[in-house]
């Protein structure tokens, strides 16, 4: 279409994936809904209304990748995805705002919440010891954060060996910080439910955990199209998104680390709390 | 702003093309990816929730046309207290339907999607495909909140009744039932497609302005379409975060706006209202920037003060992430808080001083002529001021301790939306129904439309702040006697504006029966934006050569 252009907008033929998707959301939220309140139908719902939006961004993905090999991603084009996932990080930045201000609502002023005894941690709770799993944690998104940066560079320097082993690391370092959270959640003394505490801690970190789970799949993606030979020295904005949504996934855990983990322990708030009362 | 004349290689491609004939119905309205067609699209979405919004308001004012119990019961079987609990999922569903599904969808949806490329000499949006999941987006979005009305959520009843705030504990505990799940991820849903629209926008206005289209001269619609995108980008994040909250609160046990454990309720309202201020400012931004427009062709001068006007609308929304805790001023907040948020609430009064004002120097000495948007936009002005003027006293907090949840907001919020908001659409409604169609409007049914609304609005509306500052609360469908009079003026005043919007049906029937065709600038020399350049209906893909801007 629009054969007489003479610009370098990237001017799209209808698609049906848009509508598919927004269809597939409804049965996510339904069968979610459903299985949330212990209907029979509920599961199977969601889990089929989970395939049907995974479906659709491998469709509507795979489109975007067609077009970026066919020539469709001139310059200003490429411009566009830039500004657009700058502007969707700013927005995941503000859904972790959220999740903070809930946590330091509480972890700020215990004296003012009935129900955690006037201290931060509150009573009875057994915190996480900062600097064991979670400062291994740290080193090990820092370190991720490196060797996608070396990807990089060999991607830019045409060294697809090198890329290929960047992003293997990162990938590989990406399971070990899931796999590290998924022990610490199983042996934590306490659960999500019943104080604010858990809430704030499971929530925000879930969420975190959530976006290197994503990140992590976003890359593999990229290291599927790295041995499909896709991305030039010179065009290869798919990675340099997944390389910028890792790098939001790490300054978020920085502040969580920092936050959560060390300020809120006994290191931190507590000594606040006992010294200026 | 510059004028036609100045734009070179503008070529009116209206007749060169027909790719719009080469696609059939679901191709072209299901699968879009054009942003005129998805802009169509949005504004009948927005003319069909409306309608129903305003059929549900109907059936509010009915029932307060009196004091007591009357029509509710026609639902209920009589049952008293599923009468009360209806009346809460009534002005539940209003609220949500005229904030997310109709104002929203029109303005930026609608008259966004149609007008900023344009405007801005773009051939599309940037990301037409996602443009397109934001509009499908809303569909699932009203269908899980018309839907949420006919599921249990207090137990025995049906609906969500937790007013479109969605406050705990009313809302986790109160609504032990799947109907306030259903509302949460509607507004999940609605979010996910504003802020896919937000990025959408921001990347056109930023990155598609055509050859000479510098920021400074872009015309004050698409300036305001820029601050209300990144408004929803920022602000509608931190809701989806509070809803996920009221969602593990009501699902999973967590503690975050339940006292024992150590949450808090009031922590949800920070959260909502972070989210929640900035929305009022989303839903009348837009509006800002097309009376702007219509102010300006029909006065044939530029805007006065374009600069100061473009930069108060980023500073509106810049303040209005500043302000949130005025409407918490009743949650137990201390007295420095309050002092704070009185304040900063105060300040927006300065920035939106400046439009109002530069408004009627656009007009003052101009050579004015009245068509229907003209009509609507002066309208607009001075709706708006009345309750941007209620705003500034609702914004002490001394004083808001006594009018907080009382029709005296009522009446202060639909003077700045229902009546600002609504009005301004209708503007920008008429104002490009033309440029839309190809299409005229009628004028003597546009004009009878705009007076009759105006008569009926106001009507309606103005007894409420007399109702508020004798005492009357929000929220209830039965009070004393005393409040008898006002409430039923009001009522009368529901009854003109509905005949305003028949009128209005009429005019939409038969302009678009009608045979008759516009030209490209049926407003002539004052109209002098991008898309008057243009054919009505412009061209299936407008300026396939870039126009280039002196």
């Amino acid at each position: 279409m629009a054969a007489g252009k003479t610009h370098d907008y990237h001017i799209l033929n209808p698609s049906p994936w848009p509508i598919a998707m927004s269809f597939a959301s409804l049965v996510l939220a339904a069968g979610g809904i459903g299985w949330m309140h212990e209907t029979a139908w509920g599961m199977p719902v969601f889990f089929l209304g989970l395939i049907a939006v995974t479906a659709m961004f491998f469709f509507w993905w795979s489109s975007v990748v067609h077009e970026a090999n066919t020539g469709d991603h001139t310059p200003v084009v490429q411009l566009h995805h830039r500004y657009g996932m700058i502007l969707f990080i700013a927005s995941e930045v503000m859904f972790f705002v959220a999740w903070f201000w809930a946590y330091f609502n509480a972890a700020l002023y215990p004296k003012l919440h009935e129900g955690i005894d006037g201290v931060w941690p509150p009573k009875g709770i057994e915190v996480l010891d900062p600097f064991v799993f979670p400062l291994m944690n740290t080193l090990i998104l820092l370190l991720s954060g490196t060797t996608v940066t070396w990807a990089h560079h060999a991607l830019i320097h045409g060294d697809r060996k090198g890329l290929k082993q960047g992003l293997w690391l990162t990938i590989g370092l990406g399971i070990i910080f899931s796999c590290i959270q998924a022990y610490e959640y199983h042996h934590a003394s306490f659960g999500i439910a019943g104080d604010i505490y858990g809430a704030s801690f499971y929530m925000a970190t879930g969420f975190h955990g959530f976006h290197v789970i994503v990140g992590t799949i976003f890359l593999a993606v990229c290291l599927a199209r790295v041995y499909k030979g896709d991305f030039t020295p010179r065009q290869h904005f798919g990675f340099e998104a997944a390389a910028w949504y890792w790098h939001f996934v790490d300054v978020v855990w920085l502040f969580l680390f920092i936050s959560i983990y060390v300020w809120g322990s006994k290191f931190g708030a507590a000594v606040v709390h006992n010294a200026f009362g | 702003m510059a004028t036609p004349s100045a734009y070179a290689g503008t070529a009116d491609h209206a007749h060169d093309h027909h790719d719009d004939h080469k696609l059939g119905f679901v191709q072209r309205w299901l699968f879009s990816t054009n942003h005129k067609d998805i802009g169509t699209l949005y504004l009948i979405f927005a003319i069909i929730a409306g309608t129903i919004g305003g059929a549900i308001s109907g059936i509010m004012r009915l029932e307060l046309a009196q004091p007591g119990i009357q029509y509710l019961t026609f639902f209920t079987q009589g049952n008293l207290d599923a009468s009360y609990h209806l009346w809460n999922v009534f002005i539940t569903a209003h609220g949500l339907i005229m904030v997310f599904f109709t104002v929203m969808p029109a303005m930026i949806g609608g008259f966004g999607n149609w007008f900023v490329p344009i405007m801005i000499g773009a051939p599309d949006m940037a990301f037409p495909r996602m443009n397109n999941v934001s509009f499908w987006l809303l569909v699932p979005s009203f269908a899980l909140l018309c839907g949420s009305m006919f599921v249990e959520g207090p137990a025995g009843f049906n609906g969500a009744g937790t007013g479109w705030t969605v406050y705990p504990p009313l809302s986790t505990s109160g609504h032990p039932g799947p109907a306030v799940d259903m509302a949460i991820l509607s507004l999940h849903i609605a979010g996910a497609s504003s802020i896919l629209g937000a990025i959408n926008f921001i990347t056109t206005i930023l990155n598609m302005r055509a050859p000479g289209m510098t920021l400074h001269k872009m015309p004050l619609f698409v300036w305001s379409v820029l601050v209300t995108a990144f408004l929803l980008l920022l602000s509608l994040p931190v809701l989806a975060g509070a809803i996920t909250m009221l969602l593990t609160d009501r699902n999973f046990g967590t503690h975050f706006f339940t006292a024992d454990g150590g949450g808090d309720p009031v922590l949800y309202q920070h959260l909502f209202w972070f989210f929640g201020h900035p929305e009022v400012y989303i839903l009348i931004l837009p509006g800002f920037g097309m009376v702007s427009q219509i102010i300006s062709t029909f006065s044939k001068k530029p805007v006065f003060g374009y600069l100061g006007m473009a930069y108060a609308m980023v500073a509106i929304g810049f303040i209005g992430f500043l302000v949130w805790a005025h409407h918490m001023f009743t949650a137990g907040l201390d007295v420095n808080t309050k002092m704070y948020f009185t304040a900063a609430t105060m300040i927006i009064a300065v920035p939106t001083g400046i439009k109002i004002f530069s408004w009627i120097a656009t007009m003052w000495g101009g050579s004015l002529s009245f068509p229907t948007p003209m009509l609507w936009a002066i309208g607009f002005i001075f709706m708006f001021t009345v309750g941007g003027v209620t705003g500034v006293i609702l914004a002490n907090a001394g004083v808001d301790t006594y009018f907080h949840d009382t029709y005296y907001v009522v009446a202060h919020f639909h003077y700045v939306l229902s009546l600002g908001a609504v009005f301004a659409i209708f503007a920008g409604f008429y104002y490009w129904f033309g440029k839309m169609t190809g299409k005229p409007y009628n004028e003597f049914l546009g004009k009878l439309h705009f007076w009759v609304f105006f008569v009926g609005v106001n009507v309606m509306f103005f007894p409420m702040h007399f109702l508020g500052q004798d005492g009357m609360p929000r929220r209830i469908p039965d009070y004393p006697a005393q409040f008898a009079q006002y409430n039923q003026i009001a009522s009368y005043g529901y009854a003109i504006m509905a005949v305003g919007m028949l009128i209005f049906f009429v005019n939409l029937a038969v302009s678009m029966l009608g045979k008759r065709r516009v030209e490209g600038n049926y407003w002539g020399e004052g109209a002098t934006t991008l898309e008057w350049t243009l054919s009505s209906p412009p061209p299936f893909h407008q300026f396939e050569t870039l126009p280039v801007i002196k």
